[in-house]
Protein backbone atom coordinates (compact mmCIF):
# COMPACT_ATOMS: atom_id res chain seq x y z
CA UNK A 1 0.00 0.00 0.00
CA UNK A 2 2.31 2.53 1.16
CA UNK A 3 4.40 1.81 -2.37
CA UNK A 4 1.40 2.07 -4.27
CA UNK A 5 0.20 5.61 -2.86
CA UNK A 6 4.17 7.18 -2.95
CA UNK A 7 4.76 6.05 -6.66
CA UNK A 8 1.23 7.14 -7.18
CA UNK A 9 1.65 10.18 -5.88
CA UNK A 10 5.14 10.81 -7.58
CA UNK A 11 3.49 9.90 -10.87
CA UNK A 12 0.13 12.08 -10.93
CA UNK A 13 0.91 16.30 -9.02
CA UNK A 14 -2.49 16.85 -9.37
CA UNK A 15 -6.07 16.63 -9.55
CA UNK A 16 -6.56 13.36 -8.26
CA UNK A 17 -4.94 12.99 -4.96
CA UNK A 18 -5.93 15.01 -1.91
CA UNK A 19 -9.94 15.09 -0.62
CA UNK A 20 -10.49 11.29 -0.48
CA UNK A 21 -10.31 11.29 2.82
CA UNK A 22 -13.66 12.21 3.83
CA UNK A 23 -14.97 9.78 1.33
CA UNK A 24 -13.11 6.69 2.62
CA UNK A 25 -15.03 7.11 6.05
CA UNK A 26 -17.97 6.91 4.85
CA UNK A 27 -16.99 3.54 2.75
CA UNK A 28 -17.09 1.06 5.45
CA UNK A 29 -14.81 -0.56 8.21
CA UNK A 30 -12.30 -2.14 6.87
CA UNK A 31 -10.12 1.30 5.21
CA UNK A 32 -8.00 1.82 8.73
CA UNK A 33 -7.81 5.76 8.15
CA UNK A 34 -5.67 6.91 5.07
CA UNK A 35 -4.93 9.70 3.32
CA UNK A 36 -4.83 8.50 -0.17
CA UNK A 37 -6.70 7.17 -2.48
CA UNK A 38 -6.97 2.98 -3.57
CA UNK A 39 -5.58 3.65 -6.78
CA UNK A 40 -6.75 0.73 -9.56
CA UNK A 41 -4.04 0.33 -12.38
CA UNK A 42 -5.98 -1.00 -15.87
CA UNK A 43 -3.63 -2.21 -18.59
CA UNK A 44 -4.96 -1.78 -22.00
CA UNK A 45 -7.42 0.61 -23.67
CA UNK A 46 -9.69 -1.40 -25.50
CA UNK A 47 -13.16 -2.46 -25.08
CA UNK A 48 -12.61 -4.28 -22.06
CA UNK A 49 -10.00 -1.75 -20.17
CA UNK A 50 -11.96 1.53 -21.16
CA UNK A 51 -14.80 -0.01 -19.74
CA UNK A 52 -13.49 -1.17 -16.49
CA UNK A 53 -11.68 2.22 -16.10
CA UNK A 54 -14.78 4.40 -16.95
CA UNK A 55 -17.10 2.29 -14.29
CA UNK A 56 -14.48 1.99 -11.85
CA UNK A 57 -14.84 5.81 -11.75
CA UNK A 58 -18.47 5.99 -12.55
CA UNK A 59 -19.01 3.35 -9.15
CA UNK A 60 -16.42 4.69 -6.82
CA UNK A 61 -15.91 8.36 -7.59
CA UNK A 62 -13.33 8.44 -4.45
CA UNK A 63 -11.02 5.24 -6.38
CA UNK A 64 -7.96 6.98 -8.54
CA UNK A 65 -7.51 4.74 -11.79
CA UNK A 66 -5.00 5.34 -13.97
CA UNK A 67 -5.44 3.19 -17.65
CA UNK A 68 -2.14 2.79 -19.11
CA UNK A 69 -2.09 2.32 -23.20
CA UNK A 70 0.63 3.44 -25.69
CA UNK A 71 -1.77 4.37 -28.53
CA UNK A 72 -2.89 7.89 -28.66
CA UNK A 73 -6.23 6.23 -29.99
CA UNK A 74 -7.62 3.13 -30.69
CA UNK A 75 -9.42 1.66 -33.66
CA UNK A 76 -12.21 -1.16 -32.84
CA UNK A 77 -12.26 -4.54 -34.58
CA UNK A 78 -16.13 -4.38 -34.74
CA UNK A 79 -16.88 -2.50 -37.61
CA UNK A 80 -13.40 -2.63 -39.47
CA UNK A 81 -15.06 -5.15 -41.74
CA UNK A 82 -17.37 -1.95 -42.79
CA UNK A 83 -14.73 -0.27 -43.61
CA UNK A 84 -13.38 -3.09 -45.96
CA UNK A 85 -17.28 -3.13 -47.73
CA UNK A 86 -16.82 1.09 -47.95
CA UNK A 87 -19.61 1.82 -45.47
CA UNK A 88 -17.36 3.61 -42.66
CA UNK A 89 -14.41 5.06 -42.56
CA UNK A 90 -11.12 4.82 -40.16
CA UNK A 91 -11.97 8.01 -38.64
CA UNK A 92 -15.35 6.32 -37.77
CA UNK A 93 -13.96 3.40 -36.30
CA UNK A 94 -11.25 5.21 -34.15
CA UNK A 95 -11.75 6.62 -30.66
CA UNK A 96 -9.42 8.93 -28.33
CA UNK A 97 -8.95 8.59 -24.47
CA UNK A 98 -9.97 12.78 -24.24
CA UNK A 99 -13.32 11.98 -22.66
CA UNK A 100 -12.21 9.06 -20.33
CA UNK A 101 -9.99 11.46 -19.07
CA UNK A 102 -11.68 14.95 -18.77
CA UNK A 103 -14.84 13.49 -18.43
CA UNK A 104 -14.62 10.82 -16.11
CA UNK A 105 -11.43 11.62 -14.69
CA UNK A 106 -8.90 8.76 -15.78
CA UNK A 107 -5.66 9.32 -15.41
CA UNK A 108 -4.19 8.18 -18.84
CA UNK A 109 -0.64 7.35 -19.41
CA UNK A 110 0.68 6.51 -23.42
CA UNK A 111 3.18 3.82 -22.54
CA UNK A 112 3.28 0.12 -22.34
CA UNK A 113 3.73 -1.92 -19.86
CA UNK A 114 6.40 -4.31 -19.76
CA UNK A 115 6.70 -5.85 -16.09
CA UNK A 116 4.13 -6.62 -13.39
CA UNK A 117 5.27 -7.41 -10.27
CA UNK A 118 2.17 -9.35 -8.74
CA UNK A 119 4.08 -9.71 -4.70
CA UNK A 120 5.12 -5.71 -5.21
CA UNK A 121 1.75 -4.93 -6.40
CA UNK A 122 3.64 -2.70 -9.15
CA UNK A 123 3.81 -2.43 -12.91
CA UNK A 124 6.70 -1.37 -15.11
CA UNK A 125 6.46 0.79 -18.18
CA UNK A 126 8.55 0.94 -21.19
CA UNK A 127 9.55 4.77 -19.90
CA UNK A 128 11.45 3.21 -16.83
CA UNK A 129 8.46 4.58 -14.46
CA UNK A 130 7.33 1.62 -11.52
CA UNK A 131 3.44 2.91 -10.43
CA UNK A 132 1.82 0.77 -7.68
CA UNK A 133 -1.74 -0.65 -7.63
CA UNK A 134 -4.16 -1.41 -5.14
CA UNK A 135 -6.14 -3.58 -7.47
CA UNK A 136 -4.49 -4.01 -11.48
CA UNK A 137 -6.99 -4.51 -14.18
CA UNK A 138 -5.18 -6.28 -17.37
CA UNK A 139 -6.68 -6.32 -20.83
CA UNK A 140 -4.24 -7.21 -23.10
CA UNK A 141 -6.43 -8.44 -26.19
CA UNK A 142 -4.90 -10.89 -28.14
CA UNK A 143 -1.92 -11.96 -29.63
CA UNK A 144 -1.18 -14.25 -32.82
CA UNK A 145 0.72 -18.13 -33.35
CA UNK A 146 2.06 -17.03 -36.35
CA UNK A 147 3.70 -20.38 -36.64
CA UNK A 148 0.78 -21.86 -36.96
CA UNK A 149 0.24 -21.95 -40.87
CA UNK A 150 3.76 -22.96 -42.29
CA UNK A 151 5.08 -19.61 -44.03
CA UNK A 152 3.06 -17.31 -42.24
CA UNK A 153 5.09 -14.69 -39.80
CA UNK A 154 4.34 -11.49 -38.16
CA UNK A 155 6.59 -10.04 -41.32
CA UNK A 156 4.76 -11.63 -44.02
CA UNK A 157 1.18 -10.07 -42.12
CA UNK A 158 3.12 -6.38 -42.19
CA UNK A 159 3.75 -6.52 -45.71
CA UNK A 160 1.96 -8.89 -47.86
CA UNK A 161 -0.93 -10.86 -46.00
CA UNK A 162 -2.17 -9.28 -43.54
CA UNK A 163 -4.55 -10.20 -40.91
CA UNK A 164 -6.37 -7.62 -40.25
CA UNK A 165 -7.59 -8.91 -36.86
CA UNK A 166 -6.57 -6.33 -35.00
CA UNK A 167 -7.60 -3.24 -36.70
CA UNK A 168 -5.25 -0.34 -37.92
CA UNK A 169 -2.71 -0.46 -40.35
CA UNK A 170 -3.64 -4.07 -41.35
CA UNK A 171 -7.48 -2.70 -42.41
CA UNK A 172 -5.74 -0.48 -44.61
CA UNK A 173 -3.49 -2.97 -46.46
CA UNK A 174 -6.09 -5.82 -46.77
CA UNK A 175 -8.51 -2.75 -48.15
CA UNK A 176 -5.61 -1.16 -50.29
CA UNK A 177 -4.89 -5.09 -51.72
CA UNK A 178 -9.13 -5.05 -51.91
CA UNK A 179 -9.13 -2.13 -54.15
CA UNK A 180 -6.14 -3.09 -55.93
CA UNK A 181 -7.29 -6.28 -57.04
CA UNK A 182 -8.21 -7.18 -60.69
CA UNK A 183 -12.20 -7.84 -61.75
CA UNK A 184 -12.27 -11.64 -61.37
CA UNK A 185 -9.61 -11.93 -59.01
CA UNK A 186 -9.85 -14.09 -55.96
CA UNK A 187 -10.18 -13.37 -52.55
CA UNK A 188 -9.29 -16.24 -50.11
CA UNK A 189 -9.98 -15.63 -45.95
CA UNK A 190 -8.88 -18.21 -43.93
CA UNK A 191 -10.83 -18.20 -40.20
CA UNK A 192 -8.99 -20.05 -37.52
CA UNK A 193 -10.05 -23.07 -35.24
CA UNK A 194 -11.41 -22.11 -31.83
CA UNK A 195 -11.44 -20.03 -29.49
CA UNK A 196 -10.61 -16.68 -30.99
CA UNK A 197 -11.42 -13.13 -31.40
CA UNK A 198 -15.13 -12.53 -32.61
CA UNK A 199 -16.51 -15.91 -33.91
CA UNK A 200 -18.48 -14.34 -36.45
CA UNK A 201 -16.14 -11.83 -37.74
CA UNK A 202 -15.17 -13.84 -40.55
CA UNK A 203 -18.08 -14.63 -41.82
CA UNK A 204 -19.10 -10.94 -41.96
CA UNK A 205 -15.66 -10.16 -43.10
CA UNK A 206 -16.75 -12.59 -46.25
CA UNK A 207 -19.92 -10.62 -46.53
CA UNK A 208 -18.55 -7.01 -46.64
CA UNK A 209 -16.03 -7.48 -49.08
CA UNK A 210 -18.53 -9.30 -51.37
CA UNK A 211 -20.69 -6.39 -50.93
CA UNK A 212 -17.48 -3.97 -51.72
CA UNK A 213 -16.97 -6.75 -55.09
CA UNK A 214 -20.16 -6.95 -55.91
CA UNK A 215 -20.46 -3.28 -56.88
CA UNK A 216 -16.74 -2.54 -57.99
CA UNK A 217 -15.31 -6.34 -58.71
CA UNK A 218 -18.68 -8.70 -59.97
CA UNK A 219 -16.56 -11.12 -61.41
CA UNK A 220 -14.28 -11.90 -58.62
CA UNK A 221 -14.78 -14.67 -55.97
CA UNK A 222 -14.10 -15.25 -52.36
CA UNK A 223 -13.29 -18.40 -51.24
CA UNK A 224 -13.28 -19.38 -47.12
CA UNK A 225 -10.54 -21.96 -46.20
CA UNK A 226 -11.98 -22.49 -42.66
CA UNK A 227 -10.25 -24.32 -40.27
CA UNK A 228 -12.97 -25.32 -38.65
CA UNK A 229 -16.27 -27.72 -39.31
CA UNK A 230 -19.07 -24.99 -38.61
CA UNK A 231 -18.79 -21.45 -37.71
CA UNK A 232 -20.78 -18.79 -35.55
CA UNK A 233 -24.44 -18.07 -37.17
CA UNK A 234 -23.79 -20.27 -39.87
CA UNK A 235 -27.38 -20.77 -41.27
CA UNK A 236 -27.81 -16.76 -41.13
CA UNK A 237 -24.71 -16.54 -42.69
CA UNK A 238 -25.03 -19.25 -45.87
CA UNK A 239 -28.86 -17.87 -46.53
CA UNK A 240 -27.68 -13.81 -46.86
CA UNK A 241 -24.82 -14.94 -48.87
CA UNK A 242 -27.31 -17.16 -51.26
CA UNK A 243 -29.64 -13.76 -51.36
CA UNK A 244 -27.30 -10.86 -51.95
CA UNK A 245 -24.30 -12.69 -53.69
CA UNK A 246 -25.30 -15.67 -55.14
CA UNK A 247 -22.21 -17.79 -56.33
CA UNK A 248 -19.39 -15.29 -54.93
CA UNK A 249 -18.65 -16.92 -51.90
CA UNK A 250 -17.78 -20.32 -51.67
CA UNK A 251 -17.00 -22.21 -47.56
CA UNK A 252 -14.68 -24.71 -47.40
CA UNK A 253 -15.02 -26.85 -44.43
CA UNK A 254 -11.74 -28.10 -42.82
CA UNK A 255 -12.23 -31.34 -44.20
CA UNK A 256 -13.78 -30.28 -47.08
CA UNK A 257 -10.28 -28.70 -48.54
CA UNK A 258 -10.55 -26.02 -46.42
CA UNK A 259 -7.74 -26.78 -43.44
CA UNK A 260 -4.29 -24.35 -44.77
CA UNK A 261 -1.58 -26.51 -44.29
CA UNK A 262 0.92 -24.48 -45.36
CA UNK A 263 1.65 -20.91 -47.24
CA UNK A 264 3.56 -20.27 -50.05
CA UNK A 265 3.55 -16.15 -50.41
CA UNK A 266 5.44 -15.71 -53.00
CA UNK A 267 3.32 -17.91 -55.66
CA UNK A 268 0.16 -16.65 -53.24
CA UNK A 269 -0.66 -20.33 -52.82
CA UNK A 270 -2.76 -22.34 -49.84
CA UNK A 271 -1.55 -25.76 -49.83
CA UNK A 272 -4.84 -27.73 -48.48
CA UNK A 273 -5.78 -31.39 -48.38
CA UNK A 274 -7.02 -31.12 -51.71
CA UNK A 275 -4.66 -29.30 -53.35
CA UNK A 276 -2.97 -25.70 -54.11
CA UNK A 277 -6.01 -22.58 -53.59
CA UNK A 278 -4.51 -19.68 -55.45
CA UNK A 279 -5.78 -16.15 -54.11
CA UNK A 280 -4.88 -12.40 -55.57
CA UNK A 281 -5.77 -11.31 -52.23
CA UNK A 282 -5.39 -13.77 -48.79
CA UNK A 283 -6.41 -12.27 -45.84
CA UNK A 284 -5.54 -15.45 -42.95
CA UNK A 285 -6.34 -15.05 -39.61
CA UNK A 286 -4.25 -16.30 -37.33
CA UNK A 287 -4.39 -18.92 -34.24
CA UNK A 288 -5.10 -17.07 -31.18
CA UNK A 289 -3.69 -16.52 -27.33
CA UNK A 290 -3.78 -13.88 -24.80
CA UNK A 291 -1.85 -10.65 -25.60
CA UNK A 292 1.78 -10.45 -24.65
CA UNK A 293 1.39 -8.77 -21.24
CA UNK A 294 -0.49 -11.91 -20.04
CA UNK A 295 2.15 -14.42 -20.46
CA UNK A 296 5.01 -11.70 -19.08
CA UNK A 297 3.15 -11.46 -16.19
CA UNK A 298 2.36 -14.79 -15.51
CA UNK A 299 -1.11 -14.95 -15.82
CA UNK A 300 -1.94 -17.49 -18.50
CA UNK A 301 -2.71 -20.95 -17.85
CA UNK A 302 -1.34 -23.71 -20.75
CA UNK A 303 -3.46 -22.93 -23.07
CA UNK A 304 -2.37 -19.71 -23.72
CA UNK A 305 -5.18 -17.77 -22.36
CA UNK A 306 -6.05 -16.20 -18.59
CA UNK A 307 -7.80 -18.68 -16.20
CA UNK A 308 -10.44 -16.20 -13.92
CA UNK A 309 -12.99 -16.15 -11.15
CA UNK A 310 -15.71 -15.42 -12.97
CA UNK A 311 -17.52 -13.91 -10.17
CA UNK A 312 -14.93 -11.02 -9.61
CA UNK A 313 -12.89 -12.04 -12.97
CA UNK A 314 -9.83 -11.75 -11.00
CA UNK A 315 -7.13 -14.25 -11.78
CA UNK A 316 -6.54 -17.42 -10.44
CA UNK A 317 -2.65 -17.48 -10.45
CA UNK A 318 -2.16 -14.04 -9.18
CA UNK A 319 -4.43 -12.08 -6.37
CA UNK A 320 -4.97 -8.65 -7.05
CA UNK A 321 -5.10 -8.48 -10.60
CA UNK A 322 -8.12 -8.91 -12.74
CA UNK A 323 -7.80 -10.19 -16.39
CA UNK A 324 -11.34 -8.76 -18.83
CA UNK A 325 -11.97 -9.13 -22.59
CA UNK A 326 -10.15 -11.54 -24.91
CA UNK A 327 -7.71 -12.84 -22.87
CA UNK A 328 -9.82 -14.51 -20.23
CA UNK A 329 -11.48 -17.73 -19.85
CA UNK A 330 -15.11 -16.56 -19.58
CA UNK A 331 -16.98 -19.96 -20.38
CA UNK A 332 -19.87 -19.60 -22.57
CA UNK A 333 -19.48 -15.89 -23.13
CA UNK A 334 -17.15 -15.68 -26.67
CA UNK A 335 -14.82 -12.59 -27.24
CA UNK A 336 -16.59 -10.18 -28.41
CA UNK A 337 -16.49 -6.53 -27.21
CA UNK A 338 -19.36 -6.77 -26.13
CA UNK A 339 -18.76 -9.75 -23.66
CA UNK A 340 -15.22 -7.29 -23.08
CA UNK A 341 -17.12 -4.26 -21.99
CA UNK A 342 -19.64 -6.69 -20.01
CA UNK A 343 -16.47 -8.10 -18.24
CA UNK A 344 -15.29 -5.13 -17.83
CA UNK A 345 -17.97 -3.80 -15.89
CA UNK A 346 -18.96 -6.34 -13.66
CA UNK A 347 -14.88 -6.65 -12.94
CA UNK A 348 -15.26 -2.68 -11.94
CA UNK A 349 -18.08 -3.45 -9.83
CA UNK A 350 -16.59 -6.35 -7.97
CA UNK A 351 -13.24 -4.29 -7.78
CA UNK A 352 -15.38 -1.56 -5.83
CA UNK A 353 -16.56 -4.33 -3.39
CA UNK A 354 -13.34 -6.04 -2.81
CA UNK A 355 -11.87 -2.58 -2.01
CA UNK A 356 -14.56 -1.65 0.68
CA UNK A 357 -13.43 -5.55 2.25
CA UNK A 358 -16.67 -7.18 0.79
CA UNK A 359 -17.81 -10.04 -1.49
CA UNK A 360 -18.06 -8.91 -4.95
CA UNK A 361 -21.94 -8.85 -5.53
CA UNK A 362 -23.35 -11.47 -7.64
CA UNK A 363 -22.34 -10.61 -11.59
CA UNK A 364 -24.48 -9.78 -14.77
CA UNK A 365 -23.43 -10.62 -17.63
CA UNK A 366 -24.54 -9.95 -21.00
CA UNK A 367 -23.75 -10.47 -24.91
CA UNK A 368 -25.21 -8.86 -28.32
CA UNK A 369 -22.87 -9.44 -31.59
CA UNK A 370 -24.48 -7.88 -35.11
CA UNK A 371 -23.12 -9.13 -37.77
CA UNK A 372 -23.99 -7.43 -41.07
CA UNK A 373 -24.58 -9.11 -43.83
CA UNK A 374 -25.57 -6.30 -46.73
CA UNK A 375 -26.34 -2.84 -45.80
CA UNK A 376 -29.90 -3.88 -45.23
CA UNK A 377 -29.17 -7.20 -43.96
CA UNK A 378 -28.05 -7.52 -40.30
CA UNK A 379 -28.11 -10.59 -38.01
CA UNK A 380 -27.26 -11.07 -34.17
CA UNK A 381 -26.90 -13.52 -31.50
CA UNK A 382 -27.35 -12.76 -28.16
CA UNK A 383 -26.34 -13.93 -24.56
CA UNK A 384 -27.30 -13.61 -20.93
CA UNK A 385 -24.99 -15.49 -18.68
CA UNK A 386 -24.91 -16.97 -14.92
CA UNK A 387 -22.80 -18.82 -12.74
CA UNK A 388 -22.88 -21.96 -12.61
CA UNK A 389 -20.70 -25.07 -11.30
CA UNK A 390 -18.90 -25.10 -14.24
CA UNK A 391 -18.23 -21.48 -14.85
CA UNK A 392 -20.00 -18.98 -16.92
CA UNK A 393 -22.88 -20.42 -18.55
CA UNK A 394 -25.71 -19.02 -20.94
CA UNK A 395 -29.22 -18.66 -18.94
CA UNK A 396 -31.43 -21.40 -20.15
CA UNK A 397 -34.19 -20.56 -22.53
CA UNK A 398 -32.25 -16.59 -22.56
CA UNK A 399 -30.28 -15.24 -25.48
CA UNK A 400 -29.82 -17.19 -29.34
CA UNK A 401 -29.97 -15.88 -32.88
CA UNK A 402 -31.78 -14.04 -35.13
CA UNK A 403 -34.87 -16.44 -36.40
CA UNK A 404 -34.11 -18.11 -39.73
CA UNK A 405 -37.51 -17.18 -41.15
CA UNK A 406 -36.67 -13.64 -39.93
CA UNK A 407 -38.46 -11.22 -42.25
CA UNK A 408 -36.64 -8.66 -44.58
CA UNK A 409 -37.65 -6.06 -42.48
CA UNK A 410 -36.84 -7.60 -39.41
CA UNK A 411 -33.48 -7.90 -41.56
CA UNK A 412 -32.46 -4.30 -41.86
CA UNK A 413 -34.49 -3.43 -38.39
CA UNK A 414 -31.25 -5.51 -37.07
CA UNK A 415 -29.12 -3.69 -39.90
CA UNK A 416 -30.18 0.05 -37.90
CA UNK A 417 -29.86 -1.58 -34.61
CA UNK A 418 -26.21 -2.99 -35.38
CA UNK A 419 -25.15 0.95 -36.18
CA UNK A 420 -27.00 2.12 -33.70
CA UNK A 421 -25.01 -0.44 -30.69
CA UNK A 422 -21.74 0.92 -32.39
CA UNK A 423 -22.48 4.19 -31.70
CA UNK A 424 -23.95 3.63 -28.16
CA UNK A 425 -20.98 1.12 -27.09
CA UNK A 426 -18.09 3.04 -27.93
CA UNK A 427 -20.01 6.08 -26.46
CA UNK A 428 -20.64 4.00 -23.13
CA UNK A 429 -16.88 3.05 -23.15
CA UNK A 430 -14.82 5.94 -24.51
CA UNK A 431 -17.22 8.47 -24.28
CA UNK B 1 -8.05 -15.88 5.67
CA UNK B 2 -7.03 -13.07 7.55
CA UNK B 3 -4.40 -10.84 6.56
CA UNK B 4 -0.43 -11.49 8.38
CA UNK B 5 0.31 -9.29 10.82
CA UNK B 6 3.17 -8.30 8.93
CA UNK B 7 1.25 -5.48 7.08
CA UNK B 8 1.93 -3.22 9.86
CA UNK B 9 2.47 0.52 9.19
CA UNK B 10 2.88 -0.10 5.77
CA UNK B 11 6.71 -0.76 5.66
CA UNK B 12 6.52 -4.62 4.91
CA UNK B 13 4.51 -5.31 1.51
CA UNK B 14 5.98 -7.66 -0.64
CA UNK B 15 5.27 -10.19 1.29
CA UNK B 16 3.61 -13.16 -0.89
CA UNK B 17 0.80 -14.58 1.70
CA UNK B 18 -0.10 -10.80 1.93
CA UNK B 19 -1.17 -11.71 -1.61
CA UNK B 20 -2.65 -14.88 -0.80
CA UNK B 21 -4.79 -13.31 1.41
CA UNK B 22 -5.57 -10.99 -0.87
CA UNK B 23 -5.61 -8.42 1.43
CA UNK B 24 -4.62 -5.08 -0.64
CA UNK B 25 -7.21 -3.41 0.17
CA UNK B 26 -6.48 -3.12 3.59
CA UNK B 27 -5.23 0.72 4.28
CA UNK B 28 -1.81 0.62 6.06
CA UNK B 29 -1.43 3.16 7.85
CA UNK B 30 -2.55 2.36 10.67
CA UNK B 31 -2.80 -1.80 11.59
CA UNK B 32 -5.70 -3.92 10.39
CA UNK B 33 -8.50 -4.37 13.29
CA UNK B 34 -8.77 -7.95 14.02
CA UNK B 35 -12.54 -8.02 12.56
CA UNK B 36 -11.14 -6.81 9.38
CA UNK B 37 -13.38 -8.78 6.78
CA UNK B 38 -10.63 -10.15 4.20
CA UNK B 39 -11.69 -9.71 0.77
CA UNK B 40 -10.90 -13.28 0.19
CA UNK B 41 -11.98 -14.25 -3.62
CA UNK B 42 -15.26 -16.05 -3.25
CA UNK B 43 -14.89 -19.81 -4.98
CA UNK B 44 -14.63 -20.55 -8.39
CA UNK B 45 -18.49 -21.76 -8.23
CA UNK B 46 -20.29 -19.31 -5.55
CA UNK B 47 -24.23 -20.53 -4.44
CA UNK B 48 -26.76 -18.50 -6.27
CA UNK B 49 -27.36 -15.72 -4.48
CA UNK B 50 -29.80 -15.39 -1.09
CA UNK B 51 -33.12 -13.58 -1.36
CA UNK B 52 -32.13 -10.03 -1.42
CA UNK B 53 -34.32 -7.96 1.60
CA UNK B 54 -31.83 -4.90 1.85
CA UNK B 55 -33.38 -1.96 0.22
CA UNK B 56 -29.87 -0.62 -0.46
CA UNK B 57 -28.21 -4.16 -1.52
CA UNK B 58 -31.68 -4.17 -3.75
CA UNK B 59 -30.60 -1.26 -5.52
CA UNK B 60 -27.35 -2.16 -5.94
CA UNK B 61 -28.25 -5.39 -7.38
CA UNK B 62 -30.60 -3.16 -9.89
CA UNK B 63 -27.99 -1.04 -10.91
CA UNK B 64 -25.43 -4.35 -11.38
CA UNK B 65 -27.92 -5.26 -13.72
CA UNK B 66 -28.42 -2.01 -15.45
CA UNK B 67 -25.14 -2.35 -16.36
CA UNK B 68 -25.76 -5.28 -19.08
CA UNK B 69 -27.98 -2.20 -20.94
CA UNK B 70 -25.92 -0.10 -21.36
CA UNK B 71 -23.84 -1.72 -23.77
CA UNK B 72 -26.71 -1.24 -26.40
CA UNK B 73 -28.85 1.43 -24.98
CA UNK B 74 -25.97 3.76 -23.78
CA UNK B 75 -24.28 4.97 -20.33
CA UNK B 76 -27.22 5.08 -17.84
CA UNK B 77 -29.61 4.22 -20.69
CA UNK B 78 -28.96 7.48 -22.42
CA UNK B 79 -29.13 6.59 -26.48
CA UNK B 80 -26.79 8.44 -28.83
CA UNK B 81 -28.93 6.74 -31.57
CA UNK B 82 -31.89 5.16 -33.29
CA UNK B 83 -31.77 2.32 -30.04
CA UNK B 84 -34.14 3.64 -27.69
CA UNK B 85 -33.24 5.20 -24.57
CA UNK B 86 -34.06 3.74 -21.35
CA UNK B 87 -33.52 6.71 -19.22
CA UNK B 88 -36.54 9.18 -18.86
CA UNK B 89 -38.80 6.45 -18.93
CA UNK B 90 -40.64 5.62 -15.83
CA UNK B 91 -40.27 2.66 -13.90
CA UNK B 92 -43.97 1.25 -14.91
CA UNK B 93 -43.50 1.77 -18.49
CA UNK B 94 -40.09 0.07 -18.61
CA UNK B 95 -41.26 -2.97 -16.72
CA UNK B 96 -44.23 -3.29 -18.72
CA UNK B 97 -42.05 -2.94 -22.05
CA UNK B 98 -39.47 -5.66 -20.91
CA UNK B 99 -42.16 -8.30 -19.92
CA UNK B 100 -43.94 -7.78 -23.11
CA UNK B 101 -40.74 -8.29 -24.53
CA UNK B 102 -40.05 -11.64 -22.37
CA UNK B 103 -43.55 -12.55 -23.10
CA UNK B 104 -43.74 -12.46 -26.56
CA UNK B 105 -46.51 -9.63 -25.93
CA UNK B 106 -44.19 -6.84 -27.60
CA UNK B 107 -42.50 -7.57 -31.09
CA UNK B 108 -38.40 -7.17 -31.02
CA UNK B 109 -35.39 -8.15 -32.98
CA UNK B 110 -33.14 -8.97 -29.49
CA UNK B 111 -34.84 -7.46 -26.74
CA UNK B 112 -37.04 -10.30 -25.93
CA UNK B 113 -34.12 -12.95 -26.57
CA UNK B 114 -32.58 -10.77 -23.28
CA UNK B 115 -35.40 -10.26 -21.21
CA UNK B 116 -36.15 -13.91 -21.46
CA UNK B 117 -32.80 -14.14 -19.19
CA UNK B 118 -34.02 -12.26 -16.52
CA UNK B 119 -36.69 -13.26 -13.51
CA UNK B 120 -39.61 -10.75 -13.71
CA UNK B 121 -38.22 -9.81 -10.31
CA UNK B 122 -34.75 -8.80 -11.99
CA UNK B 123 -36.91 -7.01 -14.47
CA UNK B 124 -38.27 -5.12 -11.83
CA UNK B 125 -35.15 -3.97 -10.25
CA UNK B 126 -33.84 -2.90 -13.53
CA UNK B 127 -36.59 -0.90 -14.48
CA UNK B 128 -36.85 0.29 -10.84
CA UNK B 129 -33.15 1.35 -10.96
CA UNK B 130 -33.69 3.37 -14.68
CA UNK B 131 -36.79 4.95 -13.06
CA UNK B 132 -35.05 6.51 -10.64
CA UNK B 133 -32.00 7.41 -12.07
CA UNK B 134 -34.69 9.23 -14.47
CA UNK B 135 -36.50 11.22 -11.11
CA UNK B 136 -33.57 12.03 -9.75
CA UNK B 137 -31.54 14.06 -12.60
CA UNK B 138 -34.88 15.73 -13.66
Amino acid sequence: MSISRRDFNKLLVSGVAGSAFGLFGMTGTSFAAGGAKKHVVVVGGGFGGAATAKYLRKLDPSLAVTLIEPKAAYVTCPFSNWVLGGLKTMKDITHTYAALHAKHGVNVIADRVVAVDPAKGTVKLSGGKTIGYDRLVVSPGIDFKFDAIPGYSQKIAESKIPHAWQAGPQTLLLQRQLHAMKNGGTVVICPPDNPFRCPPGPYERASLVAHYLKANKPKSKIIILDAKEKFSKQGLFTKGWERLYPGMIEWRSATGGGKVLKLDADKMTLETDLGAVKGDVINIIPAQKAGKIAFDAGLTNEKGWCPINPSSFESTIHKGIHIVGDACVAGAMPKSGFAASSQGKVAAAAIVNLLRGQEPAPPSLVNTCYSLIGPKYGVSVAGVYQLSATGIVDIPGSGGLTPADASDDQLEQEALFAEGWYTNICKDIWG
Amino acid sequence: MLPKKNVMLGLVFAVVPLFQASSTVIAADAPAPAATPAAVVAPAAPPAPAPITDPVKLRERGQILALSCSGCHGTDGKSASIIPSIYGKTTGYIESALRDFKSGARMSTVMSRHAKGYTDDEIHLIAEYFGNLSKKKN
